[in-house]
């Protein structure tokens, strides 16, 4: 069979706010595909996004996608919110945590939720994982253990309140951010 | 059940790199460390289904409120297909632009030119059974932007695109054939492959467009595919 070739991508640009929808940060909204959605435990994932001089990237958007409490994807809860970041340069999401995913063959992954940020200067978006700091299952996640020891730690969130994980984004530089590709 | 199948590796040339000197904001922007690649899992192959009624199509951006927007009306039309010729269903796709003016309907946008009260520059669609989708919009203005000394970017119009697994993921521009200031983009010459680049124009289509009406552009969009062809009935 012939094959195409994907379609370049371009930067999301200075003016993506333009098809901001501010509620989808909130993935349990009113109104919305998740509204009455009573499952799991509440959360709300916060962290700030900065660039290779450590300042911060106020027009940058940032998308989640996750797994619903049980470990499904799309089966009664729809696992997708974007928030833009605020004028300090942080995302905020309202969901439920994730539960444990099945992995490749027969391994387990650890709850985690994918972060893609976009923002005018990145020609592609760049993707990583949020994990949970404390869950047992970090140690023999397959993702995690591809990702050297010294850097796992940027994609481990920490809780900075009941119910409150913080993870922030360095798109470069020191500390930078472990992205991932398929 | 079986491990997802991976995806068709990118073609070299076909992506623009993170660090792409002549945009200046990819400066301090891009991760200096390669990505990891991983193996696909459940969670990189399967997507967000959006449906209409949670995120309502709006496919005439040519009119505001009732009012007509300025400037050339324009019909925009294509498939959604992924890497292996595949039309892509249900496809959610963003849509939004400057005015004719080159002017966005956005508090950071400074441009000195006149704003379209009639044209708030954003759209949605979905792609039908057969991967295609169709919206109205304004043939959309250049404007400055600074990068460089005179620097303006050629017409265009940003999509976003939801496919059918997370890895599908795309948003892009779509430029307009023979506009004299491709050759001088640093956003659209940050994609080394020429056809790459090509394939970032949308043809004249006068099937599209409409008699005494609207010029009809084409625009297919490619997402990427998996690199096997996924067994049918699995034994
Ligand atoms: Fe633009």
């Amino acid at each position: 069979m012939s094959k195409l070739i994907a379609t370049a991508s371009q930067t999301i640009g200075p003016y993506w706010s333009l098809i901001e929808h501010p509620e989808w940060a909130d993935l349990l909204r009113a109104g919305g595909p998740n509204d009455g959605y009573a499952k799991g435990e509440r959360i709300s994932l916060t962290g700030q996004v900065t660039d290779g001089d450590g300042a911060i990237c106020p027009d940058a958007v940032v998308e989640l996608w996750q797994a619903d409490p049980a470990g499904d994807y799309e089966a009664g809860f729809q696992g997708y919110g974007r928030s833009r970041c605020d004028a300090e340069g942080r995302f905020h999401f309202t969901t439920v945590k994730p539960g444990a995913v099945k992995g490749r063959g027969n391994a387990t992954q650890a709850p985690h939720v994918t972060l893609s940020i976009f923002a005018r200067g990145l020609m592609n978006h760049v993707s990583t994982r949020l994990y949970f700091s404390g869950e047992p299952l970090n140690e023999t996640d397959p993702v995690l253990a591809q990702v050297p020891a010294e850097r796992r730690g940027t994609l481990i969130a920490r809780p900075t309140a009941p119910g409150v994980w913080s993870l922030d984004i360095r798109l470069q530089g020191e500390g930078e951010t472990v992205f991932l590709e398929v | 059940m079986s491990d997802p199948v991976g995806y068709l590796p990118v073609a070299p040339g076909s992506q623009a790199p993170l660090n792409s000197p002549g945009y200046g904001s990819t400066h301090k922007r891009h991760p200096k460390q390669a990505a990891i690649r991983i193996a696909p899992t459940l969670t990189e192959s399967v997507a967000p289904r959006m449906l209409e009624r949670d995120y309502p199509a709006f496919a005439d951006m040519s009119v505001h409120e009732g009012r007509q927007a300025q400037g050339e009306r324009i019909i925009v039309g294509g498939r959604v297909l992924d890497e292996n010729g595949r039309p892509v269903p249900h496809c959610m796709i963003e849509i939004w632009q400057a005015c004719s003016t080159g002017r966005y309907h956005h508090p950071l946008d400074t441009h000195d030119a006149p704003m379209d009260p009639n044209f708030k520059g954003e759209g949605r669609v979905f792609t039908d059974e057969n991967g295609a989708y169709q919206f109205v919009s304004i043939k959309p203005g250049a404007y400055p932007w600074r990068n460089h000394k005179n620097a303006w970017r050629p017409n265009h119009i940003h999509y976003s695109l939801f496919g059918a697994g997370f890895a599908q993921r795309l948003v892009t521009q779509m430029y307009f054939p023979g506009d004299p200031l491709l050759p001088l983009d640093p956003v659209f010459n940050a994609v080394a492959d020429a056809g790459a680049r090509d394939r970032l124009v949308c043809g004249l289509d006068m099937d599209i467009g409409r008699e005494e009406w609207a010029l009809g552009y084409r625009f297919d969009f490619v997402l990427r595919g998996r690199d096997a062809t996924p067994t049918e009935n699995p034994s």
